[in-house]
């Protein structure tokens, strides 16, 4: 005779699903995101990675929490910015170029089509039958870099350059926790 | 600077080439003259040279001749004003009149002589908008920007003045001839469209004809006095007279019968007659008077209330009000009586007028009057033969800072400091100008003052309503039939007031200016006086022909305009307020707006609310509120989505890359909504 084994309870707390993407960022805010160091075993404890460089999955599934480090640069991630907002109930600009666009707006004081020419037309040294790239498979860069807000909606920023391990801590426990996120005086600094 | 770069390579060379244009385009002629000049930037490739920007300024030729020229010029004004540091923006003022700008070395050499820093002259001369620090068109023509001005077209008329005098808004003219620009109210919105010539002049009801003749005339360089004179008339457009614009008081009756009372019996008067301050917060006169008048001061360094101060406060700067500039012009005598008594009331021997600049045309005629008053030993030394009672009053010109309407900005900007508002208390009653009790009343306060030491208070408090006592003047523009000047008791019902100034098919009237309460059909039976609908005298109407979104607009791009700049709520609040509108309008985002939109101005609303660092951040707020909730239609029919929609067109920030790449393909494209 055996014993049947034990039910599962029947409101078993669901883990969060939580999803992370650097679009035109350093990923300097996932490195930062890593610092939290061995709070990651707990963080594990609720919440399931669905696609972010951490887990390698490519698409995005139904997600709680969506984060996005870097800003729009291209057509490509004008689209995974667009899937995220569609699969995440909850949307992070996470670090200083998802919010203003950072050091990759930098650019945006030029043409972009006068800096393509300058590096695959009229720049020294380069064979003579070197041309701007076409192929479909690469995206194109959009006129002018844009902050995510730009383009979604989006629920949540969390700044600096990059956001301190403590902050992503702070952050994604008030998320867990249902409190509305706060940062406050400390973990929220401009240098 | 790329010469730092020794490899510089051929990119950043092309970048700069590229630079050379845009900033042609941006800065136009006075680019071309900078960059003419480049040749004084020792050591520079001539493509690096730089339109005339602070960080890198070198004194040009046609600089230092002018220096030379002006420099007698220049001294006269220096002395004029004892070198006084505190003089420094009516110092500015002058010095700018010589030369039409304020070259930087100019500027280096107020500061040597004033014995300030050169960042202090350069931030005070970097804060009004009619100080400039860059070249000027020798002619400045400011097109007056109020929603009132542009319902009776001057939009169309700034373009086509600049259509025929090829340039553009913001540009001077190759030649250096003129430049276009526009700026806040100029106060004439009984009368507009109207606009400013070298922040002197006024030309009033603008038609297309009148601007042909006038883009001739700027074409001929004929000057500017010989221009026909019908076009400087100002109507007083006086509709109602109450009181204040019915009953002038003989010069020094007030005074006599102050005097004949004595001070502590005039002062109780004041708070018997409930006089509330005109300009707007509606504080008792009375206690105002009384508290500065027992204030001491508590300034380190100087003796404990030596001395005190009576400011008026002529910045009439809130768009839709020009009552004070109908006073000014028409009743200076009870203004400048009513400040008599006040210094009678606190002992004070200063006044200060605080004239705003729009109002410069104003000057001579209110320097006369002040010299026929001391003549007349209504100023001056023993005031109607009363020993020891010494009073004089002096007028200081601001130079476009609607932020100085606020008191303490206003103080700063007397001192001769950018008119950033103090944090209170102290209040100025103890600490006010020169850190000195002071008081600062509205130019209508002080009038009423007058006619309040001449009749008694009790008789004041007569006329209007228990908490609004006496008469107060609107300032009526836009839709009616008769704008102009209406004096009525405290208590009088919107639709009275609309009803006499033949205004047909109303939607709203804006009460009190743009910071002040926007009020729909269904509120017209309330009542004008700070138990119900309070007012700083602006009574702006608008018909069922007008989009009160586009009100709304004009009314935060005024705010976002005049922010002082000092808190980042308010600095960047009310730039994020104008951004959102502008994706919601037609005219420059496309229409572009989505039911998100409207949270996120709510959340702007509430945000500058609370946190900014003045009213003008608090209030910046309220016109764009009141629409929403009462004219919310106007607002909805520009969404374009209920969910998210971008503030610029997707598929097109693609265009260049499509055009150098010559792709076509699906993935070349991102479609509008996914």
């Amino acid at each position: 005779m055996t014993t049947p084994a034990p039910l599962p309870p029947l409101q078993a707390p669901r883990k969060l699903k939580l999803a992370t993407v650097s679009l035109a960022g350093c990923f300097g805010c996932h490195m930062s995101f890593l610092d939290i160091d061995e709070r990651l075993f707990e963080l594990i404890e609720h919440i399931e990675f669905d696609r972010s460089p951490l887990t390698d999955i490519k698409q995005v599934g139904v997600c709680d929490i969506g984060l996005i480090e870097g800003g729009l640069c291209n057509a490509e991630n004008v689209l995974v910015l667009r899937e995220f907002r569609a699969h995440c109930k909850t949307l992070v600009a996470v670090g200083a170029c998802a919010i203003t666009g950072g050091l990759p707006a930098q650019r945006n004081h030029m043409d972009i089509g006068a800096i393509l020419t300058d590096v695959y037309c009229t720049r020294q040294g380069l064979s003579a039958s070197c041309r701007i790239p076409d192929d479909p498979e690469l995206p194109l860069p959009l006129n002018q870099v844009h902050p995510i807000h730009e383009v979604v909606h989006v629920d949540y920023f969390l700044p600096g350059c990059p956001p301190s391990a403590n902050a992503f801590w702070t952050f994604l426990n008030d998320l867990m926790a249902g409190r509305t996120p706060h940062l406050g005086h400390g973990l929220m600094h401009y240098d | 600077m790329l010469d730092h770069f020794p490899a510089a390579d051929l990119i950043q060379v092309n970048l700069c080439a590229d630079l050379n244009v845009k900033l042609e385009t941006a800065y136009g002629s006075s680019f071309r003259f900078w960059r003419s000049r480049a040749r004084l930037f020792e050591g520079y490739p001539t493509n690096l040279s730089e339109p005339p920007h602070r960080d890198c300024h070198v004194k040009s030729e046609s600089e230092v001749v002018a220096m030379s020229i002006e420099s007698a010029a220049f001294e006269r004004v220096l002395s004029r004003h004892g070198r006084d540091p505190h003089a420094l923006v009516q110092i500015l003022r002058e010095t700018q009149a010589l030369m039409g700008w304020l070259p930087r070395s100019l500027l280096s050499a107020m500061a040597r002589e004033l014995k300030l820093t050169l960042a202090h002259v350069e931030g005070v001369a970097g804060f009004y908008r009619f100080f400039h620090t860059r070249p000027m068109g020798r002619l400045r023509v400011l097109f007056s920007d109020n929603i009132t001005d542009r319902m009776l077209g001057s939009e169309a008329l700034m373009a086509d003045l600049c259509a025929r005098l090829g340039i553009k808004p913001g540009q001077v003219s190759a030649d250096g001839r003129v430049s276009v620009d526009q700026t806040s109210c100029t106060g004439l919105c009984d009368q507009g469209p109207a606009l400013l010539v070298n922040h002197h002049h006024v030309i009033t009801r603008l038609d297309a004809p009148r601007v042909a003749q006038l883009a001739e005339l700027i074409r001929a360089e004929v000057p500017v006095p010989q221009w026909p004179a019908d076009w400087f008339a100002i109507d007083h457009n006086i509709r109602r007279a109450d009181v204040l614009l019915g009953m002038p008081l003989a010069p020094g009756a007030a005074i006599a019968a102050a005097l004949a009372r004595g001070a502590q019996a005039m002062l109780d008067d004041m708070k018997r007659s409930n006089l509330r301050g005109r300009g707007g917060a509606g504080f008792a006169a009375g206690l105002k008077w009384e508290l500065c008048r027992n204030a001491t001061g508590s300034i380190p360094g100087t003796a404990p209330g030596s001395t005190h101060y009576v400011v008026c406060n002529a910045d009439e700067g809130e768009p839709g009000t020009f009552k004070d500039r109908v006073l000014l012009a028409r009743h200076a005598d009870e203004v400048f009586e009513g400040m008599t008594v006040a210094a009678l009331v606190i002992g004070a021997r200063q006044g200060l007028l605080y004239l705003r600049g729009e109002y410069r045309y104003l000057l001579e005629h209110l320097q006369a009057v002040l010299q026929r008053r001391r003549d007349q030993n209504l100023l001056g030394s023993a005031i109607l033969g009363r020993a020891g009672f010494d009073f004089d009053i002096a007028i200081h010109v601001g130079a476009g800072a609607y932020v100085c309407g606020e008191e303490s900005a206003l103080i700063e900007s007397l001192e001769g400091k950018r008119g950033t508002p103090r944090i209170r208390p102290p209040f100025p009653v103890e600490q006010g100008y020169l850190g000195q009790p002071t008081i600062v009343n509205n130019v209508e306060t002080f009038c009423a003052a007058s006619h309040i030491a001449a009749q008694g208070g009790a008789w004041w408090a007569g006329i209007g309503t228990h908490q609004s006592t006496g008469t107060k003047i609107h300032s009526v523009s836009g839709d009616c039939e008769r704008p102009g000047l209406y004096e009525y008791p405290f208590g009088t019902r919107i639709d009275q007031i609309l009803e006499d100034c033949g205004a047909r098919d109303t939607q709203a009237v804006q009460v009190g200016g743009p910071s002040g309460v926007c009020l729909s059909a269904f509120e017209f039976d309330r009542r004008i006086a700070f138990e119900d609908v309070p007012s700083a005298g602006a009574f702006m109407v608008f018909d069922c022909t007008r989009d009160m979104f586009e009100v709304a607009r004009n009314f935060a791009h005024f705010f976002a305009h005049e922010s002082c700049g000092f808190c980042t709520p308010c600095r960047v609040g009310t730039a994020l307020v104008v951004k959102r509108l502008d994706k919601l309008a037609n005219a420059t985002g496309g229409g572009r707006g989505s039911r998100h939109d409207l949270d996120v101005l709510f959340e702007l609303d509430l945000l500058l609310h609370g946190t900014t660092h003045c009213g003008l951040g608090a209030s910046a707020c309220n016109p764009l509120r009141d629409t929403i909730i009462k004219f919310r239609p106007a607002y909805e029919r520009r969404l374009e989505s209920l969910h998210f929609e971008p503030g610029f067109d997707l598929d097109a920030e693609l265009s260049i890359a499509r055009r150098m790449t010559g792709r076509d393909d699906p993935a070349a494209h991102l479609e509008i909504s996914p």
